[in-house]
């Protein structure tokens, strides 16, 4: 680095926001500028290397042990292990060395794997080939060797490698089409400009005879944002200055599309590009199970620390008399003698802690490694979740957010592609009222059996005839889609024609595609744009002609768009199409009633509509027209506003045609699916970079808002009118005023009997809630919590126009938000990766978009719809067998050292282990591990079933309800009772009785005294026994395996103690354990206390559960018991609603939603509909118009609720 | 973890549809309702109650005697000259006189009891050698390291045994004396061998190797004995010389440490082929005499005789029943909560109520 970026960075950093406007100067194929205009400083950009992995081959060694022992229990075991080293502890260093080495060994080993995997992907992308131009020359190169100023030539369906500047095309405008699907999630194409005055530049040798500087702002996140300029060094004249725009701008990781090839220079590479601003780094999410864990750990960190204290400073007490210091039957060493009484007493601190440190036992963080590792599994085995046209299932990234799957409390997703399909198809048109639905026809062919139907109407007249086919040429005339043609042999007629994929429409708008489309259904295809004239063949195969004059483009103010047109025959036609809102009010004459009801029902269904209306232009008129135009578009100042304005005079007295309806389809389920999240207590975002109304559509049609649910608009168009403030101010008066008379926990629109709210929010006026404060005004940096309350009490809320990092920023909002809920982002573009990221559980759906989303997720799924299986079931079941996992390790642990301690006041506090060695170190691995790493894996409360028909027992769980103090407490003292029982019930067998084997004096080996390896072996045998039982207790899914290992470890125990005490171990130097369970056992005493303690430690719990499932039954324990009553036929029939808590909204559900919705459609649709209505099958709510019943009603059997009444047709 | 299945065509990546993969395993499914306990419940706190009350009539015919002996009868002197150090080699004889009230029937155990003597101290235990034990000959030489201090003696000498716990070894001899009403007084006859394990006297403990004329006394050459100790090792027992060496009796009842500060160990059984021992031990007056050896004032230890009946359940032991007892009550009571929960609530719990 040499100084001058140096100072760079220096007044970067220190001089703060203002000098953040830095330039960056760009030399056009690495060319030196010209003498004499002015000195650059030279800047070093970095090489367009992407980096995502986070070790390198040399520090992953340092930086993983690092990084692992950042863990805090790591780092305990490790201290554990060093003072085990150190000084002379009663257990030796490899009961805990052993364990913490194959801890970190194991996942140093599985995090090495996955940087692997990441350094992989991140060499394909680097060193993949993009093309370059050199001396005149295409050379190919290493993406990752790209630089700034290098002039790279990209070809169709290429990604672009870098941020370029487009220079020129293969076409003859100099534009490109670009889809940036993998970018911000629009799959349409737009289109990008090369510089005017570059565009000739079109082969390499021409390339690189230019000679130009490009000056622009330096790397920003703001896909959409670019301010550059391009000096243009033309035969030594003074360098010709011009514009660039966000339209001049390709960015990294969009593709190019319909264009054979561009050339352009890099201006940001590598970490620079827009696109890698708009990562953000991979942190490690941890859950908020281990965030408890970590919790309990400092209690029982706490707890240790005060044990081994308390211990040590009653043993300094306790030897204050030298007798007890120093009997005369244990003298000490003369160098124990001479040690100073302060290190002989922080020795013995640090020996009870390592006597007691397997309270926090290493091999929890083992199991608890393996139970989501395992686990993870049924995710990737789950056959409901697989998916068969892509032959895939689902991808599990990360294990380590199994259990939060079970508590996610909002949810955002992304809308193309994740709630859609992002596959545009027209579902009906209305001409003057009457429906057409271009999939009963075939080229103007009415499908045998739909003849009946009013389709092509009856009896439309020549009136009627004459404007459906008016209609018809509107919608084929009035767009802005190319042709795109793949081969050209044939010519495009047949192609089109006869539907085959030789050639395709594209456009900016899938709309417009799927208008055309449709068209061409209905009989009119248009052919193409030859020499400003439309082609279009009609119902009679006949080519018209229709020569094309002006276009008056789409847009997002005016939301409609105009052409207009002269046919063959001569005549000035414009047509309009556009949202209804800004077409009715310019219409003059046509049948505004009828088109108007047909709208609104079809905007109701979530359909995307569009008005279709025209007039006639006299030739005059026409030539005022264009006069008008001519002047706006050559104005030189307020251009914009101008067109504007002569764009309102020329639309204006139209003859209204029709509407169209298109219809984003769905996803498979995605309804359904909302309605279980929403009924499961999450709360759904829709976080999409589509504009407002189409995603609002979305909405609605997925169930995300109801026809009943108030929508709070904070738009731009909104704030326009009034400032933020007062917006903010009057919806949360709004919103509040509601929130007296409902419950925080209300939620859905299903009940009715309060106000819904949807709030819908646009980028640009998120980023204005969220700027932070600024310093004059008085209740600014108070829109967020403004804000925040009202998103609070909306049921749903809807983002559009969000840029990738608003995504992420909006999730960091909540995930910030005062009660830290837990948050799932689900996308499948390239941007959503930024919330995915941010998000507490990302989850990515492997779509059309490519894979950047599945791949920086934290689970990949296929659908949207699996979402519930994977939270309802998957959830759940993690988080309730994690949930017990972590208690009862605790437990189990509490049971195992509390005697210990409680030994330390009768052996003189000198740290003597109760449990033989073997046993303090094979506890926790092997007698008492797999029950519960199997419970953990198997557990399931209730039926799979069940959990996916009631979402509302999800509830049950939320906000980590099993993992909460009072629970962490029970099981405590349910541990610390359990110890007490344990220890003090053989101590008053031993102390108060020659406690003896077998007392009859035939055998020589009788009678005999019983020494303190039998006292710790029988505690240990009863604690082995009623921790196991404890957890037999708690099992509720009893499978061949279940019983498999917990019996299988009990009599484990057993043989290993019969075999460790049964043979003199060679390589042990002390044989203390010598026979010792034999003898134990060889008494009846023994046998009879085991099983008295045993029955004594369990019975609280035992009466506690009973008690509570009789008295305050959990919703789980309701289900349980109705389970058991309906022996396991449950999930088949019984209404569950009943069971449930809260008797508010007591109504069947199930059967609520085919009701409600037909009720519905029954009063507010007209008449002549039929309703297909039905559970499990392929799709959920479809809704199809009444011609279909003849043509395919046979393939929704038995399930289809038809609902048609006779009565008049759809004209009034 | 990128577990992305390696199959290559889209049928190898399905999973499959098997009942443990789809987590779909048949299944039983307790749950614990007061239906299925309350039986339990019932029945075991019957079974407690009758095991309860066996034990307590097992427990009450049986009969257990201790005689502190540390400072009673003619002890007193011998307890005041082994508070002194100086003195521990001088020996010391007393006799405490006790009254044995009812005949105890069958076998009958010597114990010697001591209290306050902490045999579970960490480094007390420690301070021994097994290897040595075993009767190892590189261990005898060179005792392991945690006998210190008494793994060698002044000289650098090894101890055999080494360590704490075999320094420390009870060296009272304990001669119990009946005193018949109507006759002369007899010596009431303990069998002194076969009162270890089994497997510590065969197995865990075993002298180093000898044979006919390589003796005891040999093998045992180049060794000490513990510091506190009389007589060397090989001549614990003058009585019977295979009990001598580290699979004394006596030494292995010592090494086996007790768990808790007041213990007893076995010191004798009684020999029942005698009259009037037959029957067992007969009531009435008894002396007890004893070799004063085994200091315990330092550690304001007491010392005592116990002398006990043993049936199948151990010892005078009211511990187990009355445990069995209590328990029995315990689970009565929440059996009867759960009967009146029951009856109250219905059968599957409050649910069913709506």
């Amino acid at each position: 680095m040499d100084l001058s970026s140096i100072r760079k960075l220096i007044t970067r950093y220190c001089t703060g926001e203002e000098s953040w406007v830095d330039s960056r100067t760009v030399y056009i194929g690495q060319k030196e500028p010209p003498p004499g205009t002015e000195a650059y400083i030279p800047q070093r950009f970095p090489d367009n290397r992407i980096v995502s992995s986070k070790y390198t081959f040399w520090n992953f060694i340092p930086k993983n042990l690092f990084e692992q022992f950042r863990r805090i229990a790591n780092f305990y075991f490790l201290i554990i292990f060093l003072v085990q080293l150190i000084i002379d502890t009663p257990t030796s260093p490899t009961t805990s060395g052993l364990p913490l080495f194959f801890v970190i060994t194991v996942t140093a080993i599985k995090q090495g794997y996955e940087d692997w995997i990441r350094h992989k992907a991140d060499n394909a992308i680097n060193q993949c080939p993009v093309h370059v131009i050199q001396h005149g020359k295409v050379v190919r190169k290493q993406s990752q060797r790209l630089r700034v100023g290098d002039i790279v030539q990209v070809k169709e369906n290429e990604t672009f490698p870098c941020d370029l500047i487009l220079l020129s095309t293969s076409r003859e405008d100099g534009t490109c089409f670009v889809t940036t699907a993998s970018l911000d999630g629009e799959s349409s194409h737009k289109t990008y400009y090369a510089v005017q005055d570059t565009k000739a530049f079109n082969t390499a040798e021409e390339v690189d005879t230019l000679h130009a500087t490009i000056e622009c702002e330096q790397p920003q996140p703001d896909l959409y944002k670019f301010v550059g300029r391009i000096n243009i060094y033309l035969d030594r004249e003074e360098p010709i200055a011009r514009p660039l725009g966000s339209e001049n701008l390709l960015l990294r990781g969009a593709t190019l599309k319909n264009t054979e090839y561009v050339h352009a220079v890099a201006i940001y590479t590598g970490m620079e590009t827009k696109m890698a601003l708009n990562y953000q780094s991979k942190s490690q999410k941890r859950s908020a199970v281990e965030k408890s864990m970590n919790a309990y750990l400092i209690v029982y960190l706490c707890i240790l620390i005060s044990k081994a204290l308390i211990n040590t400073v009653l043993k300094y007490a306790w030897q204050a008399n030298p007798n007890r210091d120093e009997p005369w039957y244990n003298q000490k060493t003369e160098t124990e003698r001479q040690r100073h009484v302060l290190i002989r007493a922080f020795t013995d601190f640090l020996a009870f802690m390592v006597l007691f440190n397997y309270i926090i036992p290493v091999s929890m963080y083992v199991t608890v490694e393996m139970q989501k590792f395992l686990g993870s599994y049924f995710i990737l085995w789950d056959d409901d979740m697989f998916d068969e046209e892509l032959g895939e299932g689902p991808l599990v990234n990360t294990s380590d957010l199994n259990e939060e799957l079970g508590q996610v409390e909002y949810v955002f997703t992304d809308k193309t592609g994740t709630l859609t399909e992002n596959n545009m198809e027209l579902r009906e048109c209305c001409v003057d009222g009457h429906v057409y639905v271009p999939h009963a026809i075939c080229n103007g062919q009415i499908l045998p059996g739909a003849a009946e139907m009013d389709m092509i109407d009856s009896s439309p007249g020549v009136d009627g005839k004459e404007r459906e086919e008016l209609f018809f040429r509107a919608l084929c005339l009035c767009h802005t889609v190319q042709v795109k043609e793949e081969e050209t042999v044939d010519g495009i007629k047949r192609g089109i024609h006869q539907g085959k994929s030789t050639s395709f429409y594209i456009s900016s708008s899938p709309d417009e595609v799927a208008l055309v489309e449709g068209m061409k259904r209905l009989g009119f295809t248009y052919l193409r744009l030859k020499d400003s004239h439309m082609e279009i063949l009609n119902r009679e195969d006949e080519m018209e002609r229709f020569e094309l004059l002006e276009v008056l483009n789409f847009d997002s103010v005016r939301r409609r768009m105009s052409v207009i047109v002269r046919s063959s025959s001569g005549e000035y036609y414009l047509f309009c199409k556009g949202a209804d809102s800004s077409v009715f009010p310019r219409v003059v004459s046509g049948k505004v009633e009828q088109v108007r009801a047909r709208v609104e029902q079809n905007a109701v269904e979530g359909l995307r509509t569009l008005c279709v209306a025209y007039k006639k232009l006299t030739h005059e008129e026409y030539v005022e027209t264009c006069h008008l135009l001519n002047r706006a578009k050559l104005a030189l100042q307020d251009r914009d506003k101008k067109l504007a304005e002569a764009y309102d005079v020329i639309e204006k007295d139209f003859i209204l045609l029709g509407a169209t309806a298109v219809e984003d389809r769905l996803q498979d389920k995605a309804a359904d699916t909302i309605e279980s999240l929403h009924k499961a207590g999450m709360k759904v975002w829709v976080l999409t970079g589509d504009k407002m109304e189409t995603a609002a559509a979305t909405c609605y049609a997925s169930k995300l808002f109801h026809r009943n649910t108030q929508i709070l608009e904070l738009t731009t168009k909104r704030t326009e009118e009034q400032s933020l403030h007062d917006v903010l101010f009057d919806l949360s008066r709004t919103v509040l005023r509601q929130h007296g008379s409902m419950t925080r926990d209300t939620f859905s629109g299903l009940s009715g009997d309060y106000q819904d709210y949807g709030l819908i929010i646009d980028g640009a006026t998120l980023s204005a809630v969220l700027k932070p404060p600024q310093e004059g005004t008085s209740n600014g940096g108070n829109y967020k919590e403004i804000f925040l309350e009202i998103c609070r009490n909306c049921s749903a809320v809807l983002c559009c126009r969000m840029a990738p990092l608003q995504k992420a920023q909006i999730v960091k909002m909540i995930k910030t938000s005062k009660e830290r809920p837990i948050t799932l982002a689900i996308g499948d573009g390239a941007n959503d990766v930024s919330m995915i990221l941010e998000a507490h559980v990302g989850i990515g759906i492997m779509g059309k978009e490519g894979r950047q989303a599945a791949r920086n997720s934290d689970y990949a799924i296929t659908k949207f719809k699996h979402l519930k299986k994977m939270l309802l079931v998957h959830g759940h079941y993690y988080y309730i067998r994690i949930a017990e996992l972590v208690q009862y390790f605790f437990y189990k642990n509490v049971c195992f050292i509390f005697p210990q301690f409680l030994y330390q006041f009768f052996c003189g506090f000198s740290q003597q282990p109760l449990y033989d060695t073997a046993y303090l170190t094979l506890y926790n691995i092997s007698f008492t591990s797999l029950p519960i790493l199997l419970y953990s894996l198997m557990e399931q409360h209730i039926n799979m079933d069940i959990l996916k028909r009631d979402p509302t027992l999800y509830r049950d769980i939320a906000k980590n309800s099993l993992l909460r103090w009072p629970t962490f407490i029970y099981w405590t003292f349910l541990g610390v009772f359990d110890a007490l029982v344990f220890f003090f019930g053989a101590f008053f067998l031993f102390d108060n009785t020659t406690f003896t084997s077998n007392g009859q004096l035939m055998a020589t080996n009788t009678q005999m005294m019983f020494g303190n390896w039998t006292f710790g072996t029988l505690v240990f045998t009863v604690l082995v026994f009623t921790v196991t039982l404890k957890l037999a207790l708690d099992t509720h899914y009893w499978t061949w395996i279940n019983h498999f290992v917990i019996w299988g470890s009990l009599l484990f125990y057993v043989i290993f103690s019969l075999l460790w005490g049964g043979i003199i171990w060679p390589f042990l130097n002390y044989q203390r354990m010598y026979y010792v369970f034999m003898q134990m056992l060889s008494s009846g005493p023994a046998w009879l206390s085991i099983i008295l303690l045993i029955i004594v430690s369990l019975l609280p719990d035992v009466v506690k559960k009973v008690l509570c499932r009789a008295l305050w039954p959990t919703t789980t324990e309701r289900i349980q018991n109705a389970d058991k009553l309906y022996k396991g036929h449950l999930s088949e029939f019984t209404p569950l609603s009943s069971l449930h808590a809260p008797p508010v909204r007591k109504h069947d559900r199930q059967g609520n939603e085919n009701q409600n919705h037909t009720h519905r459609r029954s009063d507010s649709s007209p008449p002549n509909k039929l309703m297909c209505t039905y559970w499990g099958g392929r799709s959920d709510y479809c809704t199809f118009s009444s011609l279909l019943r003849i043509g395919e009603n046979t393939r929704f059997s038995g399930a289809a609720y038809a609902y048609s009444t006779p009565g008049p047709e759809t004209s009034v | 973890m990128g577990k992305k299945q390696a199959g290559t065509g889209p049928l190898s990546r399905r999973p499959d549809n098997s009942a443990f993969k789809q987590q779909r395993l048949p299944a039983w499914s307790p749950s614990l309702t007061a239906q299925t306990v309350l039986p339990t419940f019932y029945i075991l706190s019957l079974v407690c109650l009758f095991l309860g009350i066996w034990l307590f009539i097992t427990v009450e015919n049986t009969y257990e005697l201790k005689v502190d002996y540390t400072n009673a009868g003619t002890c007193e002197r011998c307890f005041d000259l082994r508070k002194h150090v100086i003195a521990s080699k001088t020996p010391c004889t007393c006799t405490v006189s006790f009254q044995v009230p009812k005949t105890f029937q069958g076998d009958v155990f010597f114990y010697y009891g001591l209290r306050n003597f902490h045999q579970n101290l960490r480094r007390y235990m420690d301070s021994r050698d097994d290897a040595q034990m075993v009767g190892r000959k590189n261990n005898l030489k060179a005792p392991s390291s945690y006998c210190a201090p008494f793994d060698y003696d002044a000289n650098r000498v090894p101890i055999a045994p080494c360590g704490a716990v075999a320094n420390s070894m009870f060296n009272d001899s304990l001669t119990v004396m009946y005193n018949p009403a109507d006759g002369a007084e007899i010596q009431v006859p303990l069998y002194r061998k076969g009162i270890a394990w089994y497997t510590d006297k065969n197995v865990k403990f075993r002298n180093p190797p000898t044979n006919n004329t390589f003796t005891l006394q040999q093998a045992f050459e180049g060794t000490t004995r513990p510091l506190y100790w009389q007589r060397p090792v090989y001549e614990l027992d003058d009585t019977d010389s295979n009990n001598n060496g580290f699979i004394n009796d006596d030494l292995i009842v010592w090494m086996r440490e007790a768990a808790f500060p007041n213990f007893k160990k076995l010191y004798g059984v009684l020999n029942r082929a005698q009259v009037p021992f037959t029957e067992g031990l007969p009531p009435g007056n008894y002396t007890l005499s004893i070799n004063y050896n085994f200091p315990v004032e330092p550690f304001r230890g007491r010392k005592e005789l116990v002398i006990s009946m043993v049936t199948w359940f151990g010892g005078q032991n009211y511990f187990l029943p009355i445990a069995y007892l209590v328990t029995s009550a315990l689970i009565l009571v929440a059996a009867v909560v759960l009967t009146m929960v029951y009856v109250k609530v219905g059968k599957y719990g409050k649910n069913m109520e709506d």
